[in-house]
């Protein structure tokens, strides 16, 4: 069998016209037969991280070589990352993916290791030591700070720890957003801040039927909140937000938009230079904002108790507090100005200032990727890890995936194809003998000793599966997908039992 | 319930691991086993079948058969045809990797697209002004023997180096 695939390999080989020998779209036959007959053991990999950028890189390789074993390492007793903590819960077609990555856990080369600390329960360089290569897919646990005076008042939240707290991850649990003010301003113009403004309007009838976790959906239903507006440094041609987030604030019920027609002097007559997707971004926001829509829409903002706009050429400069100095009041911005135009335009002062007041800011201006492990070279400045093509630089046998090596930008499609890079870098140092496995390594049997010895307990796919079971059963009692535990020490309980 | 596709899924898996035939098409969507998003209208008249050749990113044509009514995702899947990452959200509209790329007087025969489905075929890489998404064009005896080509679905920095990485 393996012959014949080595043969259909080599007629490839000749008859494609450019050099694919990489075997880019070969995955499942092993094109470098040779080298699988000379390497006496199965290459292991382990991955560090159990989200989309993990599962998309483990499943790639286990696919491209048949004798590959992927180990994923995940910090959490649960699996999937961002698009279990990250994803809105009025999403869930998005988080399809869970199916796909359930595949790959439950395949026979592939184990999944929760509630293992990678960086403080074992060294990278262990892991390194274990296997045959490490690939680093940790994503962004941390947010890029608006860097302003009154950032640490209460009622200013990142978006990550906002996101976070909705969605259930266990760190987030204790936010306690407070939600009673009337105005909320989010920093950010990206669809993470169109998330969270969805979500803090959203009517209650249509999020109780979601994943939201209960504390959350009960604090939105007492929030006040009727007003959220989405602020950004540059102007309505550079907002980073896609056209199925607008759509889905100007379609959300019971709202009504609010903009300023002024910030969008000129933009009509840049439309037409726009390639398609950002010229019907900017079409749905001239319209939404400019338009007198017709009688039966008007009607519908007419009634609507809550109001959601974009403002633009807004830096905010400090959260102003209240006479007692103790919470949010509101937010001082700056204005600015374009210089240049299109995605290279940058925003400048103008030296005037204009104060919103809110008791909510949210600053949705970026994740950022945080260094876990003094030996891994890391780029401050980018917060990456520097890499080439997924190869760390000036590290053999480390990879890296996901926004760890982008950085924190793009949707699950573009981790996956990322991912599929990284998996590819790597098979070809399989192939051509850069990543050398003619040394058998341990792998996992190692790696759970010293887990063992140093009292971690991972915990296994099938051990998430009796989570999942309870989170569904949980939530079916309540007319909900699933009522997600909110503590490790809960997820821990029910994975042991 | 995801449990319970997952694991129907993974005996297929192990099956069909152990008895792996080699094909003239690159080996299949093991991930995808027996998915079919529609009702299992599989008729037992052959000439009800609707012939679809698919271009894949190797530039080989795959003729395929599918049922009127499965869209072309469905039939991707059926047919265990090997396109990395082809149809992420499982025809949620959620995504954009199952984007295929028709000739012009094809796509005119495809019919108006949403605002839903344009939305996410913004988000394809390698957008034309004839490309669509999979999971939204079903089968007619219409569309008998037309081709759709599965694009990139990201720059390769590879094919530039020539195979010298």
């Amino acid at each position: 069998m393996s012959g014949h695939k080595l043969l259909f390999s080599g007629l490839k080989l000749w008859t494609s016209g450019s050099c694919r020998w990489t075997g880019r779209h070969h995955d499942g036959v092993n094109r470098r037969g040779k080298a699988a007959s000379f390497s006496s053991c199965s290459p292991k990999v382990c991955i560090v991280g159990g989200g989309p950028a993990g599962f998309y890189t483990a499943q790639h390789l286990i696919k491209a070589r048949q004798d590959v074993e992927v180990d994923v390492y995940e910090r959490l007793p649960v699996p999937f990352g961002l698009v279990r903590f990250g994803v809105a819960p009025d999403h869930p077609e998005v988080k399809n993916v869970i199916n796909t990555f359930t595949q790959t856990a439950k395949h026979s080369r592939c184990s999944f290791y929760g509630n293992v600390n990678v960086g403080k329960d074992v060294s990278v360089e262990e892991l390194q030591q274990a296997y045959h290569a490490v690939v680093l897919s940790y994503g962004a646990e941390g947010n890029r700070s608006m860097g302003v005076p009154g950032e640490d008042l209460a009622g200013v939240y990142s978006a990550k720890d906002f996101v976070g707290w909705y969605n259930g991850l266990p760190s987030c649990r204790q936010l306690s957003p407070d939600l009673s003010c009337e105005t909320a301003v989010v920093t950010g113009q990206g669809n993470v801040a169109l998330d969270v403004a969805r979500i803090l309007l959203c009517p209650i009838d249509i999020l109780k039927k979601t994943d939201i976790t209960q504390p959350a959906l009960e604090a939105l239903a007492e929030s006040h909140v009727r007003r959220v507006l989405i602020v950004g440094r540059r102007g309505p041609i550079q907002v980073a937000c896609t056209i199925k987030e607008l759509r889905e604030m100007v379609n959300l019920r019971d709202t009504r938009p609010e903009m300023m027609a002024a910030d969008f002097e000129g933009v009509t007559e840049a439309l037409k230079d726009l390639p398609r997707p950002r010229k019907r971004l900017t079409e749905l926001m001239l319209k939404t904002a400019l338009e007198t829509p017709e009688e039966k829409e008007r009607e519908r903002r007419n009634k609507a108790s809550r109001t959601w706009g974009f403002r633009f050429f807004r830096s905010p400069v400090e959260i102003l507090a209240d006479p007692d100095h103790k919470r949010t009041a509101g937010i001082r911005l700056a204005v600015n100005r374009l210089e240049g135009s299109g995605d290279a335009s940058r925003a400048v002062l103008t030296g005037e200032v204009e104060d919103v007041t809110c008791g909510l800011v949210i600053s949705s201006i970026g994740y950022k990727s945080l260094p876990i492990d003094p030996s891994v070279p890391f780029d401050q400045r980018k917060a990456i890890v520097p890499n080439n093509m997924g190869r760390v630089q000036q590290a053999a046998g480390l990879y890296c995936s996901g926004w760890l090596k982008t950085g924190p930008t793009g949707v699950i499609a573009t981790t996956m194809n990322n991912s599929f890079d990284t998996a590819r870098s790597l098979v070809e140092d399989l192939d051509s003998g850069t990543l050398v496995v003619s040394a058998a390594k341990p792998g996992s049997q190692s790696i759970s000793a010293l887990l063992d010895k140093r009292g971690v307990k991972p915990v296994l796919f099938s051990d998430w599966e009796k989570i999942d079971i309870v989170e569904m059963k949980q939530g079916e009692a309540i007319g909900k997908p699933r009522e997600k535990l909110l503590t490790v020490e809960e997820m821990l309980l029910e994975a042991r039992k | 319930m995801a449990l319970v596709t997952a694991l129907r899924r993974l005996a297929h898996l192990r099956l069909r691991e152990n008895t792996r035939m080699t094909a003239a098409v690159t080996s299949s969507t093991w991930l995808s086993g027996h998915r079919s998003f529609t009702t299992g209208t599989q008729s037992l008249r052959s000439d009800n079948k609707v012939t679809i050749n698919f271009i894949n990113r190797d530039g080989e044509k795959i003729s395929v058969k599918g049922s009127p009514g499965d869209s072309l995702l469905d039939v991707v899947i059926n047919e265990d045809l090997d396109f990395d990452g082809f149809g992420a959200c499982e025809g949620t509209l959620a995504c954009s990797t199952c984007h295929l790329i028709f000739d012009e007087d094809v796509y005119k025969q495809l019919g108006p697209v949403t605002d839903e489905e344009m939305d996410m075929l913004d988000l394809a890489y390698g957008l034309t002004d004839t490309s669509r998404l999979g999971c939204q064009i079903c089968l007619t005896k219409s569309l008998e023997g037309v081709v759709a080509r599965v694009p990139e679905s990201v720059a390769d920095i590879r094919q530039s180096q020539d195979g010298s990485s």
